[in-house]
C-alpha cells in the first residue's frame, strides 16, 4: 500500500475547466458550453493508481484527456512532474509528452488498421528518439515481451488480434517512451470478464516494475476498487468525492457515492440479499445546463434548501478524504462557497447523517 | 427434468449454424432447457458463447442465410416455434413471446414516435382500436415508471436518455402481456444507477404480471441479484444450469468455478491478484468433438480431448458437462 502523505505528488490539477461551445442557429452563435469538466482540483501522487468513477457523460473521459493536453483546456493549471502544461502551447507540450501517455478505451479504434503491430508500437520511438532501425525493432520486441505478446506477431496487423491482445498492443505503444504518467481511459470496458482480469493483472504488474502512476478511469466499481488506490467520484463535471479506497469502499461520505456504489450488483446471491439499495430517481441533468447550487440537487435522497442555492465546496473533511457536500459543512462554514480549494485546511471531523 | 410445474418453453437439441466465408461456424450445438412459468432463468456466458445466437434461434429471428437452424425442437404452448408457419409465429412474437434487445439506441425506430410503436404490437395482437391502444400505451409507459406518460407517447426516441429507452423497449415487450419474455442483456449499455432502477422494476413487474423470464447477461452480479436459476454458456453449449443459490455455492464446472473468480465484488474480501482464464474462447468450425474449455481448462485430462462430455445430473436441480468433479480432484465417476 502506498502512503500518499508521504509521496509527493505527481499529477496536481487546479481549477481545471473544459468547456464545448454550444454553437446554434444560422450564424453558428456561441450561445452556451457544455461544462464537461467544471473546476475541479485534485492530486496524484508518485506511484499511485488513482480510480476516477462516475456514470457515463460526467466528464470522466474529458478530465482524462484534458490532464494530458489532449484537448486545449479553458481554464485552470496541470502540473506533471512540477512543469506547468496548462496553458502550453503545442509545440512546448511535444517534448513532454513522452512523459505522459494513454491508453485508450477502444482497442479496435486507437489501432491503426494499415500499420502491424511493430510499426504502431515502434511510432513513438520514430517520433522522439533517435534510435536506428535495429534498436527500435529490439525496443518493440522488449515491449513486446513485457505486455505478453508473442515476437512472431510483431509483422501483423490489429484486426488479427482479439479484443485482450489489440489491448495489450495499445498498453505497449503507451510504454515505449518509458512513460512516468498513464491515463487508462476504460482500459477494459470493451473487453470479455475473462479477459479483463487479463489486462487488469498486467497493468498492476507492469505499474510495480516499471514504477507508473495510473489515472485508471473506469465505470466499473469492482475493478476501480480492485486496482486503484485512491479513488475518485464525478458527477456532471463536478468532483464529489475523493478518497483512500478502502474507507470510501466502506463508509462513502457523498450521498452519490453511497448511491453509486449501492447500485452495483454484487456477484454473491448471500450477500447480495442482505444489501440496502439507494435507487435513484430520474436521470442525469444535462452538462450545458446544469441545476443550481449542488449539482447532484436533483437526485440527492438527502437534499436540503441549501444545497439548491449554494454549492458545496471540495473539502478536506478527515485525512485525505475530500468531499464536496453541504452535509459535511460545519456550521461556520455553512455560507461557504469555496469551491475546487482541495488545498483548504484539514476540517474537523464531523460525523454526517450517512447510513 | 425434474418435478413442478409443465414448462412454458421447453428447448431440445438446437443447433445452429452460420455460414460464412471461411467455412461454416457452429454457434449453437444441441442446447435443451426449459423455462418455468414464473421463473427468471438467468443465462451467462462472454460474447461468443452463443447466449444470444441461442435465443434468437427459437424465435426465428436470424436472417437465414448466413443463420441456418438445423435441428432441435422448440416447444411453446403445444406449437413447435421452430417448423410453424410464419403466420402462427407472427401471431406468437411480440405477443405471447416478448423480447428486449440489448442495445436501446438501436432497437427502437427512430421515425416514429415512441406512442406509436408501443401501440403496433396492441392493435396488431389484441386487436386493439387507436384509442383503446392509446390508453393502454399510456398505462404501460406509466407501469414503467417514465413521468407524464400520456404527454410523452408523441415524442420520438431521440428524445429519451439510455435509461428511458430501455424502459420504453420494456414497455412495447410487456405490452401484450406476454408468457415469456426473453430479454437479452437488457442493461449492459445502461450506466450502474440506471441499471439499478431496472432490475428493480423488473423484479416488480415480475410479481404483478407473473411472467416468466430468460435474462441474458455476462454480469454475475446482475445474476446473482435477480434469477432463480442460472444456465452457463460455453462454446455454443450449455455447460452447467443450477438454481442460482446453488451455482454460487457449489459451482461444478471449471469454466463457471474460474469465471465467479475472475469477477471481484465491492463488498466483502478484495483478493490481491485477480484470477485469470488464460487464453481466449474458442471459434467453432466444427462440430465439438471434445469439450470446448479443456484448452483453458486446469483440470483438463486426455479424455477432455477424446470426447465432449454430456449434461450429467449432480442432483439439487444441478448439471454440470465435465469429466472433472471437483469433490474428488479427479475424474467424475460416471
Amino acid at each position: 500500500m502506498l502512503d500518499a502523505a508521504r509521496s509527493k505528488p505527481l499529477v496536481e490539477v487546479r481549477g481545471l475547466k473544459m468547456y464545448f461551445p454550444i454553437h446554434t442557429g444560422l450564424l453558428r452563435r456561441h450561445t452556451g458550453d457544455v461544462k464537461a469538466v467544471n473546476d475541479i482540483s485534485f492530486d496524484i501522487y508518485e506511484g499511485e493508481t488513482l480510480g476516477l468513477v462516475g456514470e457515463s457523460g460526467c466528464g470522466k473521459s474529458t478530465c482524462g484527456r484534458a490532464l494530458i493536453r489532449l484537448y486545449d483546456i479553458t481554464a485552470g493549471s496541470v502540473k506533471i512532474d512540477g512543469v506547468e502544461i496548462g496553458q502550453t502551447d503545442q509545440a512546448t507540450l511535444r517534448p513532454l509528452r513522452p512523459k505522459m501517455q494513454m491508453v485508450f478505451q477502444d482497442p479496435q479504434a486507437s489501432l491503426n488498421p494499415r500499420l502491424t503491430v511493430a510499426e504502431i508500437v515502434g511510432e513513438p520511438l520514430v517520433e522522439h528518439t533517435a534510435m536506428t532501425k535495429a534498436e527500435r525493432l529490439a525496443r518493440v520486441y522488449e515491449l513486446m515481451d513485457a505486455v505478453g505478446l508473442n515476437r512472431r506477431f510483431a509483422n501483423r496487423y490489429s484486426h488479427e488480434f482479439s479484443g485482450g491482445q489489440r489491448q495489450r498492443i495499445g498498453i505497449a505503444r503507451a510504454l515505449a517512451l518509458n512513460p512516468k504518467f498513464i491515463v487508462c481511459d476504460e482500459p477494459i470496458a470493451a473487453l470479455d470478464v475473462s479477459i479483463q482480469a487479463q489486462v487488469v493483472n498486467l497493468l498492476e504488474e507492469l505499474q510495480d516494475r516499471l514504477g507508473l502512476t495510473y489515472l485508471f478511469i473506469s465505470h466499473d466499481l469492482s475493478m476501480v476498487r480492485h486496482i486503484a488506490d485512491r479513488v475518485a467520484v464525478m458527477y456532471l463535471g463536478k468532483m464529489v468525492e475523493l478518497g483512500p479506497r478502502d474507507p470510501l469502499f466502506s463508509e462513502p461520505l457523498h450521498p452519490y457515492t453511497q448511491a453509486l456504489l449501492s447500485a452495483v450488483p454484487e456477484p454473491d446471491p448471500s450477500l447480495e440479499n442482505t444489501r440496502q439499495r439507494i435507487i435513484l430517481k430520474g436521470d442525469v441533468p444535462s452538462p450545458a445546463n446544469p441545476p443550481k447550487g449542488c449539482a447532484f440537487c436533483t437526485r440527492c435522497p438527502k437534499v436540503m434548501d441549501v444545497c439548491r442555492q449554494a454549492e458545496p465546496g471540495f473539502r478536506e473533511v478527515a485525512p485525505g478524504r475530500f468531499v464536496a457536500c453541504h452535509l459535511y459543512d460545519t456550521t461556520n462554514q455553512k455560507t461557504a462557497g469555496r469551491t475546487g480549494a482541495s488545498e483548504a485546511s484539514p476540517q474537523t471531523y464531523q460525523q454526517g447523517e450517512h447510513a | 427434468m425434474p418435478d413442478g410445474a409443465l414448462p412454458v418453453l421447453d428447448v431440445r437439441g438446437l443447433k445452429t449454424v452460420f455460414r460464412t466465408r471461411s467455412g461454416e461456424v457452429h454457434a449453437v450445438n444441441s442446447v435443451s432447457f426449459d423455462l418455468k412459468p414464473g421463473e427468471l432463468l438467468g443465462v451467462v456466458g462472454e460474447s461468443g458463447s452463443g447466449k444470444s445466437v441461442t435465443m434468437m434461434s427459437l424465435i426465428r429471428l436470424l436472417p437465414s442465410p448466413p443463420a441456418d437452424v438445423r435441428q432441435g425442437t422448440v416447444m411453446f404452448d403445444g406449437t413447435d416455434l421452430l417448423t410453424c408457419s410464419d403466420q402462427t409465429l407472427r401471431d406468437i412474437r411480440g405477443g405471447k413471446i416478448g423480447f428486449i434487445f440489448q442495445d436501446p439506441m438501436t432497437s427502437l425506430n427512430p421515425v416514429f414516435t415512441v406512442g406509436f410503436q408501443i401501440m403496433e404490437p396492441l392493435r396488431r395482437h389484441m386487436g386493439m382500436t387507436k384509442a383503446q391502444a392509446r390508453t393502454r400505451a399510456a398505462e404501460l409507459l406509466d407501469l414503467v415508471g417514465i413521468p407524464d406518460a400520456r404527454r410523452r407517447l408523441g415524442d420520438y426516441p431521440h428524445q429519451f436518455s439510455g435509461g428511458m429507452r430501455q424502459r420504453v423497449m420494456i414497455a412495447i415487450a410487456l405490452a401484450c402481456d406476454p408468457k415469456v419474455l426473453i430479454a437479452d442483456e437488457p442493461t449492459t449499455a445502461l450506466d450502474v444507477t440506471i441499471q439499478a432502477q431496472i432490475l428493480e422494476l423488473v423484479k416488480e413487474l415480475r410479481q404483478k404480471l407473473g411472467m416468466a423470464i430468460v435474462w441474458i447477461t455476462h454480469d454475475l452480479g446482475v445474476i446473482a441479484g435477480i434469477a432463480d436459476r442460472v444456465m452457463v454458456m460455453y462454446g455454443g453449449q450449455v455447460v452447467e444450469q443450477a438454481p442460482v443459490k446453488e451455482l454460487f455455492r457449489n459451482p461444478q464446472h471449471p469454466y463457471t468455478r474460474a469465471l465467479l473468480q475472475t469477477v471481484p465484488g465491492v463488498l466483502g474480501e478484495r483478493p490481491e491478484k485477480l484470477n485469470v482464464i488464460e487464453g481466449q474462447p474458442p471459434i467453432l468450425f466444427q462440430a465439438p468433438t471434445a469439450c470446448a474449455f479443456r484448452d483453458r481448462c486446469k483440470q483438463a485430462f486426455d479424455r477432455c480431448g477424446r470426447e465432449n462430455p454430456a449434461r450429467l445430473d449432480v442432483g439439487q436441480g444441478h448439471d454440470v458437462a465435465c469429466f472433472w468433479d471437483p469433490a474428488t480432484g479427479g475424474p467424475r465417476n460416471a
